[in-house]
Order: C-alpha cells, then structure tokens, then sequence
C-alpha cells in the first residue's frame, strides 16, 4: 500500500492506496466521484481527463499514488454549490451534449485549453480535443460552446 | 493489472539501487507501460517511478549547439521549452498523441521502448543524439536495435538526452489517425552540408537512418533530388494501416516535403 497525501476539488485528503490502483479508480470507488467517466480505460477516449498539478490527464493512465502531494481537479470541482461552471453552462447552452458520457473529460480539456489558450479558434480547439472523443455530437456544438466561454470570459475582462 | 510494489525514488541513485531489485522496472510517464500492465502483458515485481527525480527534468540549450532534454520530461515540456531553440523538434514533440497524453508521456520513456512507429526515434538518429544514462552515454547510432530493442542493458534509466541542434531541421509526419502514431515519419537535419535523415514507421527492422537519401540530399538538397531517390532497401512494414510499398512511397514524399520546408 502507498501513501498518499493529495487535494482533490479544494478538499486535502491523505490514506493508503493500491500500488495499482488507478487514478480514475480511485476517483470513483475511494472517493466517490463518479462524474470521471472510464470510457476506453484505453487513454484514447479521453472521458477520464481530469487536472493533475493544473494539467489535464487521462486518469485511467496514470496511478492513484503518481499523483501524491498534487492538487487534483475532476468535474465535480467545475461547478459551484448550486450553479454551474461557465463551460458546463455554455455546453448545456449550445447544446454541446447529447448522451453525456464524454461530457466530464470534455469541460476538463475545454477548461485546460482555456487556461492555456483564452482565444483559441475553432481549428485549435478542434486540435486541443484531439483526445476527447464524442459519438453524438459531431463536434459542431462542443466547439461552439468553448468559443462561447472564450468569448464571454472576453467581453467580462473588458467590461 | 498484476499487483507490484512501488518505489518512488528522488534521486537518480536511488532509482538505481531500486532497479537493481530482480524483476524491477522503471515507469516514466505510463502511457504505454500502463496498458501493457492493464492486459496483463508484463507483470514488474517493483515499478520505480521516475517522475520525482529533479536531476532527470528539464529542458535546456547547452553552449546554443545542443537541447538537453531531462529523461523524465515530458512531450508538452519539450514542445513548450524548444520552440525557439529546435523547433523541428518541438513540432515533433507538440504532435504526439494528444493534449492529455503529452503531459504524461516522456522522452526517456519514448526512446527506451523504442516503439517502431515513435517518433523522438527518428529525431535522435537523424540529429545524431547522445543518450545517457546512470552508468554510460550511447550514440544514437547504437542505441536502436529493431523494433522494440534498444541497448539498454537491465538497471539502466536513461537519464538525459542531448539533442545537437542542427542548422536546419524538419519533421514530417504522415499521422495513423486512429493511434496518432506516425505512419511514416521522417526527420530531416542539416548540419553544414551534411543532411542526415532518420525514418521512422517503415522498416520492419524499425526506425533507422536513409543512407541513400541522406547520399543524394548532401550532394544536391532539393526536391528534385529527394523525388528522384530509389526505393528504400530492406523489409518494410506491412500491415492494415498500409503496404509494405506504399510506406516506400510515403518515405519519399515525406523526405521531399522536408527538403522543402527546410529549404
């Protein structure tokens, strides 16, 4: 067993884990926090993306304990107690969702890219989700709903 | 996955007494030790992680003729830090897999595998890298063996990468769109007049340098010259994401390609 000591969505946490257990694993059995999906358990879905150290990662490919002393954000850290985050927001405006699945690591690399990159084009953001794959939607409304963000974001910096 | 111990080393001394344990192996970013685990392909009586130790980080330009690049630095690290300094390389770097998968993966990890479709492969031959690890450095020219072979021997991290930067470079990949592997890749580096190409994701022997382009491209570096190129020798791969002659052919409109984007 290993220790380890980490945030998780602003909470610090510490207790003994697995050798082998998963990052995403432990995200929804430990701790419950089941919005992390685990698609492909494969790291070409990208449903897992969660923030590791403030970058996005595919938790099924990473170890609970590779992640000991960071500070880890999954979906469930997006919104606040009664509304939701500006991307999550902007994904429900644009109907940027259909079955869901793929939703959480979507709104976890948008929120990445927008961290990285607060202007992407559609072409970047297309880039930037390489990674991510949704079966429903075709795309169209996910990128839409990340310029959205950026633009909104834009215009309250300016206002 | 097989249940293993885990040491989490913070110096490269300590990786290396960790690893001396039988059955022991070095876990650099996971991203394709981890799946080969998850099917139960390898079973390691002891992962030492390498992602903690400070002496393997790090990229930085030695003497502005050489990129050291941290064993355990990541692909978005490299892509970041070289873009002024090597950006044939960070272009490499910065096409790898994904946004996610970049943050993890990292170069010791890529070239110790030595993947037949990688793509740091290919630059580290063509550049003419050195790698080093805790107990040598080896050339890049006796670092591959084959698909998956290196020379490696049993206990040895590597350590650093020194990358010399040449006077032009560049990279082409043809993208496997599924795997975001390279199906063909060539990297092209120029050092004076000498033109130096390391192929990647065509020979059945893996990656290896094109001595007959790197031959005619010395002498006359234009398209004209890399279009007129004869076939490379040797087995190339033959699988469903192309034939053995349609990566031959990719080899040479890639390499033609980089002529012209270094021109």
């Amino acid at each position: 067993m290993e220790f380890v000591e980490l945030i998780v969505n602003g909470r610090t946490l510490s207790g003994e884990v697995e050798g082998r257990k998963l990052l995403s694993e432990f995200l929804r059995e430990d701790l419950r926090c089941t919005g992390t999906h685990i698609g492909c358990d494969t790291s070409q879905c990208g449903a897992c993306v969660v923030h590791v150290g403030g970058k996005a990662v595919k938790s099924c490919t990473m170890f609970a304990w590779e992640a000991d002393g960071m500070e880890v954000v999954t979906i469930e850290g997006m919104a606040d107690e009664d509304s939701l985050g500006d991307i999550q927001q902007a994904f429900q405006d644009n109907h940027a969702l259909q079955c869901g699945f793929c939703t959480p690591g979507m709104v976890m690399s948008a929120a990445a890219l927008l961290d990285e990159n607060p202007d992407p084009s559609d072409a970047e953001i297309r880039d930037y989700l390489e990674g991510n794959l949704c079966r429903c939607t075709g795309y169209q409304n996910i990128v839409k709903a990340i310029r959205s963000v950026a633009e909104q974001r834009e215009s309250a910096a300016a206002a | 996955m097989y249940d293993f111990e885990v040491a989490r080393p913070s110096t490269i001394a300590e990786a290396a007494s960790a690893l001396s344990a039988e059955g022991a192996q070095v876990l650099g970013g996971g991203h394709t030790l981890i799946p080969t685990l998850k099917n139960r392909l390898a079973r390691p009586s002891v992962l030492v992680s390498v992602s903690r130790i400070d002496e393997m980080r790090g990229v930085r330009v030695e003497n502005e003729k050489c990129l050291c690049v941290g064993g355990a630095a990541t692909h978005a690290e490299v892509a970041s830090s070289a873009e002024e300094s090597f950006p044939a390389l960070a272009w490499l770097a910065g096409n790898i897999g994904d946004p996610a998968v970049r943050n993890r993966g990292t170069v010791g990890g890529s070239l110790a595998n030595n993947d037949p479709s990688a793509c740091y492969p290919a630059a580290a031959l063509a550049v003419g890298a050195t790698i080093e690890t805790n107990n040598r450095e080896i050339a890049a020219d006796d670092f591959f063996r084959g698909m998956f072979e290196t020379e490696l021997k049993e206990g040895e991290i590597i350590t650093k990468v020194r990358f010399p930067i040449p006077d032009a470079g560049n990279y082409q990949k043809f993208e496997q769109p599924a795997s975001r592997f390279a199906l063909v890749g060539v990297f092209l580096a120029q050092f004076g007049s000498e033109v130096r190409i390391g192929v990647t994701g065509a020979s059945e022997s893996g990656v290896f340098r094109w001595a007959d382009a790197e031959a005619a491209l010395s002498a006359d570096f234009s398209t004209e010259a890399a279009n007129g190129l004869p076939a490379a020798p040797g087995a190339m791969i033959n699988d469903l994401h192309g034939s053995g002659e349609y990566r031959a052919h990719l080899m040479k409109v890639l390499t033609a390609r980089a002529v012209a984007a270094a021109s």
